[in-house]
């Protein structure tokens, strides 16, 4: 993992599948040999990933491997030491200021904990980005917050305040925000965490009925395997800063590599280290049973 | 001490500086779209300066009241009771309506927008407002600098008005001061350039003290000891500058 500073093997190209090819105007974003440091550790070294438009892309690996630093980096708000990352096909760090706010208003994004705005209630948080961006009259912003309330819902929620609603319902009512401005790409940044079973299935089954209802490309970030595998159309697996293995989850399954095996499979031991680096265990609770 | 601990201590100073200062011109550039939305800017003056009014009132009463007492024994000593109007007068618009206000404003206000912003900031919602092309400092910081501004003379002018009817209360009504002398002898003594000192004063402690509690929250670390620290920091700064500033302002003026 990036984080320790140890970089997980990296698979032959045997064993890494290649993502399908598509026509270059059929990419939405498009990830490029990227390199990021933080306080110099490294987070990505080289990592590339396709997205393609109106398919649902699964972006996987352990905590820590940087995968919210790369909705980071596809939204403008870090950009990368090395590498290009191309939205809409123009590379983010070359944008102005008012460039990077058109592109990111063609882009959703739901955050793992919703982030609502705390102050303003329900409707007034999916109001939000329509107030800010239009001049539409008030009668046209209620039937479209209603519209997309709905869609999650919660219209019956409107009138609630943020502190009033469960983690779920904070997730869904930031999916109707994310999604008010009929976004072109919708990002999730782990949208499964911490969810009972009933709204993990709500939030499943919303993610997909964007994608297939609305054509909205999305990009999964997620650490939950098997409810990825439901709904993805194309997989990365990400480990030590690059992407270790790509395909569709069911290849991704019945991958015989090391680090996907160990990941899909959720064990502790193999190439990707589940203990932070540390002396031998025996020897130091003797040495300090002796002292 | 040591040496490299005292480099240390002074190079992050520097560095609070050099942030501080960088944030001050962002901000400043921020408040012209800002003003786009005077609703926010109201909404923060009430924020800032409505939920402090109980206790400036308070604490300009009691003020007023000592200021009342105190003068009233020290100017008999001369035989100057007569004067009481004109020094609660003169002290209250001055010295201490402005930079009471402002040391009040610092804990009640300043810490609420700290933490406010802070967790603003680590909740993602400052993030979530970036990612939904909405720039936070000026839906955010700048209508809370520009409410802060603006709330800070309206509250200095009434600590100062409660003040004087605690002096008046005190020094008239019960230590039996001539009420008409009180009020005569002030306004013969007191002029405009008295009431527009206080104003400027507190109109740059507005933008000292919501200067740093903006700025402190926006650079919070993003977790509950880092938005504390922060808070803490923001009462600290706030009110050593403020007195700093009292003192660059007065030897200004005189």
């Amino acid at each position: 993992m990036s984080g320790s500073g140890t970089e997980a093997p990296r698979m032959s190209g045997s064993e890494i599948q290649d993502a399908p090819s598509a026509p270059a105007d059929d990419v939405v974003i498009d990830v490029r040999d990227v390199h990021y440091a933080i306080d110099g550790r490294p987070i990505f070294a080289g990592l590339d990933i396709c997205v393609r438009r109106g398919l649902i892309t699964a972006v996987m690996g352990p905590s820590g491997t940087g995968k919210t630093t790369l909705l980071r980096l596809i939204t403008g708000q870090l950009f990368a030491d090395r590498g290009q990352v191309l939205v809409f096909g123009r590379d983010i760090a070359t944008l102005s200021g008012s460039e990077i706010y058109a592109a990111r208003k063609r882009m959703g994004m739901l955050f793992q904990n919703g982030a609502l705005l705390t102050d303003i209630s329900v409707f007034d948080n999916v109001a939000f980005p329509v107030r800010e961006h239009t001049d539409l009259p008030e009668s046209v912003i209620r039937k479209l917050v209603l519209t997309k309330l709905e869609a999650v819902g919660l219209r019956g929620a409107a009138d609630l305040m943020p502190a009033e609603l469960s983690g779920g319902m904070a997730r869904r009512v930031a999916l109707a925000r994310a999604i008010v401005m009929d976004p072109e790409v919708l990002l999730y940044d782990e949208p499964f965490v911490g969810l009972d079973p009933i709204s993990l299935g709500v939030i499943l089954r919303l993610i997909k009925h964007m994608n297939q209802a609305l054509g909205i490309t999305s990009v999964v970030v997620s650490h939950d395997v098997q409810e990825l595998a439901t709904i993805a159309d194309q997989s990365y697996l990400l480990s030590g800063g690059c992407v270790v293995a790509s395909g569709t989850p069911r290849e991704l399954a019945s991958s015989d590599a090391e680090t996907v095996h160990q990941f899909m499979t959720g064990s502790a031991e193999g190439p990707v280290k589940f203990h932070y680096p540390a002396p031998d265990y025996a020897s130091q609770l003797l040495g300090e049973q002796e002292q | 001490m040591s040496n490299g601990v005292r480099r240390g201590a002074a190079l992050e100073g520097v560095r609070r500086f050099g942030v501080t200062s960088i944030f001050f011109v962002r901000l400043l550039a921020a408040c012209l779209p800002a003003l786009a939305r005077p609703r926010l800017i109201v909404a923060q003056i009430f924020n800032a300066g409505g939920r402090s009014l109980i206790i400036i009132m308070l604490s300009g009463l009691f003020t007023g009241m000592v200021l009342g007492l105190l003068g009233q024994s020290v100017l008999e000593r001369f035989g100057a009771e007569t004067a009481l109007g004109t020094l609660a007068a003169l002290a209250l618009l001055k010295e201490l309506g402005p930079v009471l206000t402002a040391l009040l404003f610092a804990g009640r206000a300043g810490t609420a927008l700290t933490s406010e912003i802070g967790l603003m900031r680590a909740t993602d919602q400052l993030t979530a407002m970036e990612v939904m092309a909405v720039d936070p400092m000026s839906y955010v910081a700048a209508p809370r600098f520009l409410g802060g501004i603006i709330a800070m003379p309206l509250l200095a002018a009434i600590f100062d008005v409660i003040g004087l009817y605690g002096a008046q209360l005190i020094g008239v009504q019960l230590l039996g001061v001539d009420r008409g002398t009180f009020w005569s002898q002030m306004q013969s003594a007191v002029g405009m350039h008295d009431v527009t000192e206080g104003i400027v004063k507190s109109l740059v402690f507005g933008v000292v003290v919501s200067l740093i509690a903006v700025n402190e929250g926006y650079q919070s670390e993003p977790t509950a000891e880092g938005v504390g620290l922060a808070t803490t920091r923001t009462v600290v700064a706030a009110s050593v500058l403020t007195l700093l500033f009292d003192y660059v302002l007065t030897a200004a003026v005189m």
